[in-house]
C-alpha cells in the first residue's frame, strides 16, 4: 500500500512538473496574440499520409514563423497557432470538425482532403464565416454561388491534360488507360481523365478496371490492363500507398510504356516500394525539385525534417496553404474576423512567391477559367518524372 | 487460366497464414482479436527495419519479426485479457479491449514508425514468364512457398507437438483440458503468443511483397475474419481452407469480372451471407461453437 502511494505521489510530482514545463512554454511568447488557422482532414487510417502532410506542413510552417517573431497582420504581431481535427475521411465527422472550429472562432481551414469530405463542411462554413481550403476537385465547391471554398492544388482536370498533351508531343503517346481505386476522388479523376484523353485524340484502351483501397496485392487487378499494352499507363487519383506497389506489379507483369499520376507522390516511398522500377514515373508535385526550390523552401524541408524525421513530398505543395492564408490576411487585416473582406481581397492579391526561385514566382489566386471565379491557388504546376530516388522537373506550369 | 490459379494460390497461402493466427486466438479464448491486422502491421515494420533499413539479412528480419510479435502477443494476453476475462464474462469486454489494443498500436505505429507506406529492396529478382500464359515474380513464388510452409510447419507443431497438443486440447475443452492437467493460464498466453506471432510472420513475409503502412491493420482484420467465417470460427482446417478459398474468389473475380468495374468483393460479400445463411457455422466449424 506504501509503495503504491509512492507510486502514485511519483505519478503526480512527474506530471506537475509536465504542466508546468509546458505552461511556461507560451508565458516566453506571450507578448504576441494567437492567430488560430485550422485543419478538418484525414490523419488516420489507410488515406493518413494525405492529411498528416498538411498538418505537418501548417505546424512547420508555423514554426518557423512564430520562431521569427510572429506574422505581422495590420498593426499587430500574431503567433500562429494549428488547431487539428482528424476526421478519418468520414464525411460526418468531416462537419463535426468544421463545426469545432466555429465553435473555437476560426475563420480559416485548410481541408478536408477528399471530395465527399469538403462537400459536406459546405453548409457549415457559409453559416460560420470560414474559408476553407480543400484538396478536393468537384467544380462547384468553387463555382458561384459557392464561395468559402478555395482550391488547394491543381485539379486532375487541369494537369492531366497538359500531361497527356506533353507526352502525346514528345513520347509519340496514342493509346492510353486508366486504373483508379473504387472511390468517389480516384473515380471522378478518371472520368475526367478519359474524357480529356479522348479530347486529344487518344485512344482509350481500357478505363473499367478499378480496386478497392486497401488491395495490396495488384497483380490480379493489372493483368487484364495490361494485356491491352497501352503507351502510357494512368494511375487515376492513385493514393501514395499504392502507387509503388502499381508500378511494381505493373512492371513485374511486364509492361514497358509510361505511367502517370496527377496526384503528389513521394520519392522516398517510390524508391523503397518499387526501386528502380519506379524510374521514369510521371507524377505532379510542388516546388522543391533543386532547379526551382528556393532558399526559403529549402529551409522549409529542412525545419519539417527536424520537427518530424522525415520529408514527405508531397508537402512540396501542401506547404502553400497557410502562405496564402496569412499573406493574403496581411494584405487585407480586417480579413482576420471577416471573410467578406477576404474574398473580396482575393481577386487584386499578389504576393511573392516564397517558395520558388525567381522574382516572376508570385503567390495569388486563379481559377476563372475553371470555376467562374478566382477560388484557387496558384499552386505551381511541376510535373516531375522519378529517376533513381529522386524527382527531376519535366515541365513547369501554370493553371488558368 | 494458368495465371489467374498461380494468382489464386499465392493469394490464398498468405491468407491462409494471417487467418490462422486468428482462428488459433478464437479457438483458445473465445476472443476475436481485432487487433490481429496491427499486429500482422507491426510484424511488417519490424521486417522493414531490421532487413530494410538496418541491412541485416532478411530471414534474420523474419525472425525478429515472429519474435517481437510472440513477446507483444503474450504480454497483451498476460497484462490484459487475462485480467480482463478472469472479472468479466462478457464477450463484448474481450471485444472491446481488442478493439482497443488494436487504436492503440495504430497509434503506436504512426509514432514509431509515421504515416508513409514503406518498402523494403526484392528479396529475389527476376520473372518467371511461361510464353506469357503465366508471370509471376520469383520473390512472390518464393514468398509463397514460405508461406505453405509456415502452414506446414504449424500444422506439423499443432498436431505432434506437447504444446501443440495441449493447445488443441484447451480448444475443444478448456475445463477437461484443465482437469487433465494442463496448466490453462500457462497455455493461453503460449496461444495468443503463437497466433500474434504467425501474423507477425505473414506481416514479415508480405512486407517483401506489398510493403506496408499503418492503414492496413484494420481491412486486413476484416479480410481475416472473412477467412475464419467462411471456414468455420476457431477451426484450424478451416482457416486454411477460408485463406485459399478467398484468394481463388479474389482472382477469378479480379480478373473474370473486371470488364464490369470493381464488383469482385460485392460478389464476394453476397456469396459469403448466401451461404452464411446456409451454413452460419462455416464448412468446418460445429453448429454448437
Amino acid at each position: 500500500m506504501q509503495k503504491r502511494s509512492l507510486l502514485r505521489l511519483a505519478a503526480l510530482a512527474t506530471l506537475s512538473t509536465a504542466v508546468a514545463t509546458v505552461s511556461a512554454v507560451p508565458s516566453a511568447r506571450a507578448q504576441n496574440e494567437s492567430l488560430k488557422i485550422g485543419f478538418v482532414g484525414v490523419t488516420s487510417g489507410p488515406a493518413a499520409a494525405w492529411g498528416i502532410s498538411n498538418v505537418r506542413s501548417m505546424e512547420a510552417l508555423a514554426a518557423m514563423l512564430n520562431e521569427e517573431g510572429g506574422v505581422r497582420i495590420g498593426d499587430k504581431t500574431y503567433d500562429v497557432e494549428i488547431v487539428t481535427f482528424d476526421d478519418q475521411k468520414d464525411p460526418k465527422r468531416a462537419i463535426a470538425g468544421m463545426e469545432k472550429m466555429a465553435q473555437e472562432g476560426i475563420h480559416y481551414v485548410v481541408g478536408p482532403n477528399v471530395d465527399d469530405g469538403a462537400a459536406a463542411v459546405r453548409p457549415v462554413a457559409e453559416q460560420n464565416g470560414i474559408i476553407y481550403i480543400p484538396y478536393a476537385f468537384p467544380k462547384e465547391l468553387y463555382s458561384p454561388p459557392a464561395s468559402n471554398a478555395v482550391l488547394g492544388m491543381v485539379a486532375n482536370y487541369q494537369s492531366g491534360p497538359a500531361i497527356y498533351k506533353y507526352l502525346k508531343e514528345n513520347e509519340g503517346v496514342e493509346t492510353v488507360a486508366f486504373v483508379s481505386a473504387n472511390e468517389s476522388d480516384p473515380l471522378s479523376q478518371r472520368d475526367s481523365g478519359v474524357a480529356a484523353a479522348k479530347e486529344l485524340g487518344l485512344e482509350v484502351v481500357s478505363d473499367n478496371v478499378t480496386y478497392q483501397v486497401d488491395t495490396t496485392d495488384f497483380t490480379p487487378v493489372l493483368t487484364p490492363v495490361i494485356r491491352e499494352n497501352p503507351d502510357l499507363l494512368v494511375l487515376s487519383g492513385v493514393a501514395p500507398a499504392n502507387a509503388p506497389q502499381l508500378i511494381r506489379s505493373a512492371r513485374e507483369l511486364g509492361y514497358e510504356g509510361l505511367i502517370s499520376t496527377e496526384t503528389a507522390q513521394d520519392a522516398q516511398v517510390l524508391s523503397e516500394g518499387a526501386g528502380e522500377l519506379a524510374n521514369g514515373f510521371i507524377s505532379v508535385g510542388g516546388a522543391s525539385t533543386p532547379e526551382i526550390a528556393s532558399d526559403r523552401m529549402n529551409a522549409f524541408v529542412d525545419r519539417y525534417t527536424k520537427m518530424f524525421g522525415e520529408y514527405n513530398d508531397e508537402s512540396n505543395t501542401k506547404v502553400y496553404a497557410l502562405q496564402y492564408i496569412l499573406d493574403t490576411l496581411a494584405a487585407a487585416p480586417e480579413a482576420v474576423d471577416d471573410v467578406e473582406a477576404f474574398k473580396a481581397a482575393m481577386d487584386g492579391f499578389e504576393a511573392p512567391n516564397p517558395f520558388m526561385k525567381g522574382e516572376d514566382a508570385k503567390l495569388h489566386y486563379v481559377g476563372s477559367s475553371s470555376f467562374g471565379q478566382k477560388r484557387q491557388l496558384a499552386v505551381p504546376l511541376v510535373v516531375n518524372v522519378y529517376r533513381d530516388g529522386a524527382f527531376e522537373t519535366l515541365f513547369v506550369a501554370e493553371v488558368d | 487460366m494458368e495465371q489467374i490459379l498461380a494468382n489464386g494460390l499465392y493469394l490464398g497461402a498468405q491468407y491462409a497464414l494471417i487467418a490462422l493466427g486468428l482462428t488459433l486466438i478464437f479457438a483458445l479464448m473465445n476472443v476475436l482479436n481485432f487487433a490481429h491486422g496491427q499486429m500482422y502491421v507491426l510484424g511488417g515494420f519490424v521486417t522493414y527495419t531490421v532487413y530494410g533499413q538496418l541491412g541485416l539479412p532478411f530471414f534474420v528480419a523474419l525472425g525478429c519479426s515472429a519474435l517481437t510479435l510472440a513477446v507483444v502477443g503474450a504480454l497483451i494476453e498476460r497484462f490484459l485479457f487475462r485480467p480482463v476475462l478472469a472479472r468479466s464474462h462478457r464477450e463484448e469486454s474481450s471485444m472491446l479491449l481488442a478493439a482497443g489494443i488494436a487504436f492503440f498500436m495504430d497509434a503506436v505505429i504512426l509514432l514509431v514508425f509515421g504515416e508513409k507506406q514503406r518498402g523494403v529492396p526484392k528479396i529475389v529478382g527476376g520473372v518467371l514468364n511461361w510464353d506469357f500464359r503465366l508471370i509471376m515474380p520469383y520473390d512472390r513464388i518464393l514468398i509463397g512457398v514460405l508461406a505453405l510452409l509456415s502452414i506446414a510447419a504449424f500444422i506439423l507443431f499443432m498436431s505432434y507437438s506437447r504444446t501443440g497438443r495441449a493447445l488443441r486440447a484447451m480448444a475443444q475443452d478448456r475445463v477437461a483440458a484443465q482437469l487433465m492437467g494442463v496448466d490453462v493460464d500457462r497455455y493461453a498466453m503460449i496461444g495468443f503468443a503463437l497466433g500474434a506471432m504467425l501474423a507477425g510472420l505473414v506481416g514479415g513475409l508480405l512486407v517483401t511483397i506489398t510493403g506496408v503502412n499503418l492503414g492496413m491493420g484494420g481491412p486486413t482484420s476484416i479480410k481475416a475474419f472473412l477467412m475464419v467465417m467462411i471456414g468455420g470460427a476457431g477451426v484450424i482446417s478451416g482457416a486454411i481452407a477460408g485463406g485459399f478459398i478467398l484468394g481463388m474468389m479474389e482472382s477469378v473475380g479480379l480478373t473474370l469480372l473486371s470488364a464490369y468495374g470493381d464488383i469482385t468483393y460485392l460478389v464476394i460479400f453476397a456469396s459469403l451471407m448466401v451461404f452464411l445463411a446456409i451454413r452460419p457455422q462455416g464448412l468446418m466449424g460445429k453448429p454448437w461453437g
